[in-house]
């Protein structure tokens, strides 16, 4: 039980550090950063339920007021742009990363890890996409071009770093994977 | 850890959290289906007065937390002047600065302890359906103390990075970080355990 408990906290506070390391911001104004890494390890390292618990943390915190999202961002705005769909899809991609980890029965592990952080940023862009399409009322095929195009080598890349470091942490730390005990 | 609310929050500071909260959900609800730029600009003039009210210091931070939208208004207004909706264009960023500037000040004039307290009562109905909501302010805490401890431990592993190699060190502390952040995690879980544990 404690270990749960700190495990999240930790998480969420591992989500604010990433944030920090610096990233590129695009001319859309959407940020590519290492803080959806975070969520994605969340995801792979704690599983599904947890994995979303330290994720909804982190929102919580950040919509309380401290700015822990990247570029030093937080509070209640960023939770009214039109793009906050990015946020409130955060922890369902942390789930089902999380599950998919946890069902994972293939042979490799690294594979899994890798599977599971792309299909939790294919849900992320959907809950984004149906977000703003909601919002600005933009047309589907222009919102994709805005929301979901300029992410996806990013995330790709992304989501095999996440592998290769659940898969490092699985090494070297066997026990800490929630995600797999 | 810097929050992001003012020193000098002034008469806003004196409302209660939760009043500012609803003023600020039911703000939302009556903006967004305006469509009218000349109410939407009249609303941002109001939002720049509530700022101003409160002195320059709070325009100048007011200022700063929507500096990162204004590049993307400047983009969307472009985008919308191209293809000829310059009404529409302008709807989309009067409302967007609008809200979040609306929604901004509801945070910087809000202590972080008084938008906990909002939070546990709004969370308190949980319990009864017996979720233990101290655990959740115990761990509201844990990642407000350990943030600023993982910051300190990424930057050690980024500056011994840096004594070994000309390259950015990026991703690549992500792994020791990762491992650090588990240890704390177990260290602290023991100690938990040693002072009473957690009930859930």
């Amino acid at each position: 039980m404690e270990k749960n408990l700190t495990y999240i906290a930790l998480f969420a506070a591992l989500i604010a550090v990433l944030g920090l390391i610096p990233g590129v911001t695009l001319g859309t104004g959407i940020p590519i950063n290492a803080q959806s890494l975070g969520i994605m390890l969340c995801g792979t390292i704690l599983g599904g339920k947890r994995g979303a618990q330290a994720v909804v943390l982190f929102l919580a915190l950040v919509a309380m007021g401290l700015p822990l999202l990247y570029g030093g961002r937080g509070g209640l705005g960023v939770f009214t742009t039109p793009w906050a769909g990015f946020l409130f899809g955060f922890p369902i991609a942390a789930y089902v990363t999380g599950r998919i980890v946890e069902q994972w029965d293939g042979t490799s592990f690294l594979l899994g890890a890798v599977l599971a952080a792309v299909a939790g940023a294919i849900s992320l862009y959907l809950i984004a996409l149906v977000y703003f399409i909601f919002v600005t009322q933009t047309p589907a095929f222009e919102a994709m071009g805005i929301i979901v195009a300029p992410f996806i080598p990013g995330d790709l890349l992304k989501a095999v770093v996440a592998g290769f470091i659940t898969h490092a942490i699985y090494k070297a730390r066997p026990d800490a994977l929630l995600s797999r005990a | 850890m810097l929050a992001l609310s003012l020193e000098q929050p002034g008469w806003a500071g004196k409302i209660p959290a939760g009043v500012k909260l609803l003023a600020l959900m039911g703000a939302t609800v009556l903006l967004y289906p305006v469509q009218s730029p000349t109410i939407l600009g009249l609303v941002l003039l109001g939002v720049a007065a509530l700022y101003g009210s409160l002195g320059q210091q709070a325009l100048k931070s007011g200022l700063a937390m929507l500096r990162p939208l204004l590049v993307i208004c400047l983009m969307i207004g472009f985008y919308h002047l191209v293809i000829g909706a310059f009404g529409r264009g302008a709807v989309f960023v009067l409302k967007l600065l609008a809200m979040v500037g609306i929604a901004n000040f509801v945070t910087m004039t809000t202590r972080l302890s008084e938008m906990m307290d909002v939070v546990m009562r709004l969370l308190s109905p949980l319990q009864r359906l017996g979720v233990n909501t101290r655990t959740i302010a115990l761990a509201f805490t844990l990642v407000i103390r350990f943030t600023p401890v993982l910051i300190l431990k990424a930057r050690a592993l980024t500056e011994a990075w840096r004594a070994r190699s000309t390259a950015r060190a990026g991703w690549r502390i992500v792994i020791p970080l990762v491992l650090l952040a588990l240890d704390d995690a177990d260290n602290v879980a023991e100690a938990l355990r040693a002072r009473g544990g957690v009930q859930k």
